[in-house]
């Protein structure tokens, strides 16, 4: 099972097996890593389960959809690397994954 | 359709009146508290419901949350023009606001002013809406009644919104004023005619305009109207356009939180053993804020207007209809939310509620009104055994602002 990193703003690290086939807001949620709200519970609707995505990770990661897009552009410390851990389905290619947490979710 | 034949929903129980019928609009089902059963109804037998004929025209209700969830989710077919509640906007007195727009005019507006309210931001306000809450809450008199709204919920709310505009402070209560007179037209007694309505907004648009001009002048800083005044997508706005804007704000940042405020105080008296789970747990009020948030739902409804046929819940929305998203059934439906009828404040993922909506309208003073109502409480529970109510409350007439006018209370010591 692949692994993935999840570091918070203060710096502490959780890294925990991720299914694969599950959002990484999910994983975050069942593996109680603190920092992601998950709002609208996956739906892309509310942008509380904001990471970004550590820069080697970006090209197997993807870029957001339009809709994930307009949702990102809600939030004004936006970055090059944010996404929603909810639009984000775990793949075997993501082992070692590492995304930040940012300080607030909007 | 005359006056006479009307169905008047309040005459009637929820369960005889024939189903197509049914119109959820009706100002005395929400003057007497009584639209929760016709609520329970539509999700049940009619989640995706028309209503041919209202005081408001012919109109959607949708009352299910996942229903609600896909609405607001897909903006290309539930437009946000040209207005967001179900009174449609006076033709010779349109009020452009952010909030009743498409992308891409919307996200251009909408991202000058969302820093104000930011989670960053809001961490350099915290010790001075603590410092005000405290000051309030120790003016209060103890042991003798009082209206909880005036004093408390009303006072904070707007002193808070003075603040984000960096409003003349001693005038702050032309803040609130207006705030009531932008939601409440002739019917609701707030004022007398629409004429009355239409002068009093001019007021405060002129006012507003002197504070621009003022800081326009100025450099950028951090307050609503400078933000607006320098912004790229913002600074060139027509007056109407201010005036909408505004008050989206005014009433965004004032009815909304208010009512949460006094919504609160009534939950836990009406819960007694909730109010004692608070006691004897102080922790649980961030938990306890989103419940309130929930079981207030002081925004009752959203409008959208239908930009193509859509099938929605089995039932054809035509291109062009009204579109009502009650998100105060969708908040007690138990297809969604575990126990929706009772209030439990350390509830599991209290946080999903739909107060304040989803998708790229989403409420953008989410975290301020959770900050301002969890320091209420914080400071609340230092000081009082109680808040007690002691009167019916009295509910504001409107479909759309669900909230109070009045509620006494007595405080009592601990």
């Amino acid at each position: 099972m692949p692994k993935v990193t999840f570091i918070e703003h203060n710096g502490t690290e959780h890294s925990v097996d991720a299914e694969v086939g599950k959002s990484l807001m999910q994983i975050a949620l069942d593996n109680l890593v603190p920092g992601i709200d998950a709002d609208c519970g996956g739906e892309c609707s509310c942008a509380t389960c904001h990471i970004m995505v550590k820069a080697d990770w970006l090209d197997k990661i993807g870029k957001p959809s339009d809709a994930e897009d307009s949702m990102l552009d809600l939030n004004p410390e936006r970055e090059p690397s944010s996404r929603l851990a909810c639009q984000i389905e775990v793949k075997e290619i993501h082992d070692g994954l590492t995304v930040d947490l940012p300080e607030f979710q909007f | 359709m005359s006056e006479a034949t009307v169905l008047q929903m309040i005459d009637h129980e929820a369960k005889d009146v024939p189903l197509a019928d049914i119109d959820v609009s009706q100002r005395e089902l929400w003057v007497q508290d009584r639209k929760w059963d016709y609520f329970t109804r539509l999700r049940d037998e009619d989640p995706v419901h028309f209503c041919k004929d209202s005081e408001f025209g012919p109109y959607w209700s949708v009352t299910r949350f996942a229903d609600i969830m896909e609405v607001e989710a897909n903006w290309q077919s539930f437009s946000s023009d040209p207005a967001i509640t179900i009174v449609d906007p006076e033709e010779d007195f349109p009020l452009p606001m952010f909030i009743a727009m498409d992308p891409p005019k919307h996200d251009e507006q909408r991202m000058t002013v969302q820093g104000s309210v930011a989670p960053k931001n809001l961490k350099v306000m915290e010790s001075t809406i603590r410092g005000r809450v405290q000051t309030v809450l120790d003016s209060l008199p103890v042991g003798e009644s009082f209206n909880w709204v005036d004093k408390v919920s009303i006072e904070l709310t707007t002193q808070m919104l003075a603040t984000l505009f960096d409003f003349p402070f001693e005038d702050r209560s032309k803040l609130t004023r207006w705030s009531d007179v932008a939601t409440g037209g002739p019917e609701t007694g707030i004022v007398e005619s629409e004429e009355q309505r239409q002068e009093e907004l001019l007021e405060c648009l002129a006012y507003f305009t002197n504070l621009w001009e003022e800081r326009a002048k100025q450099g950028l800083s951090n307050d609503l109207i400078s933000m607006l005044a320098h912004g790229e997508a913002t600074q060139n706005m027509s007056p109407q356009e201010y005036l909408g804007n505004l008050i989206l704000l005014i009433v965004g940042g004032n009815d909304t939180t208010r009512n949460s405020m006094t919504g609160g105080v009534l939950a836990l008296n009406q819960n007694p053993g909730e109010y004692a789970k608070l006691r004897n747990n102080p922790t649980v009020i961030p938990s306890m804020v989103s419940e309130i948030i929930r079981w207030q739902t002081p925004l009752a409804h959203m409008r959208r207007k239908a930009t193509k046929d859509y099938v929605l819940g089995g039932k054809t929305i035509k291109a062009g209809d009204k579109v009502v998203m009650w998100y105060i059934s969708g908040n007690r439906d138990e297809r969604a939310i575990d126990k929706p009828n009772e209030f439990i404040i350390d509830r599991d993922r209290a946080r999903q509620h739909l107060s304040f909506g989803f998708g790229i309208h989403r409420c953008m003073g989410n975290r301020l009104a959770e900050m301002q109502i969890k320091i209420l409480w914080e400071e609340i529970q230092k000081r009082f055994h109680m808040v007690e109510v002691v009167g019916d409350p009295v509910l504001v007439p409107s479909n759309f602002v669900h909230g109070f006018t009045d509620l006494q209370v007595v405080l009592h010591s601990h």
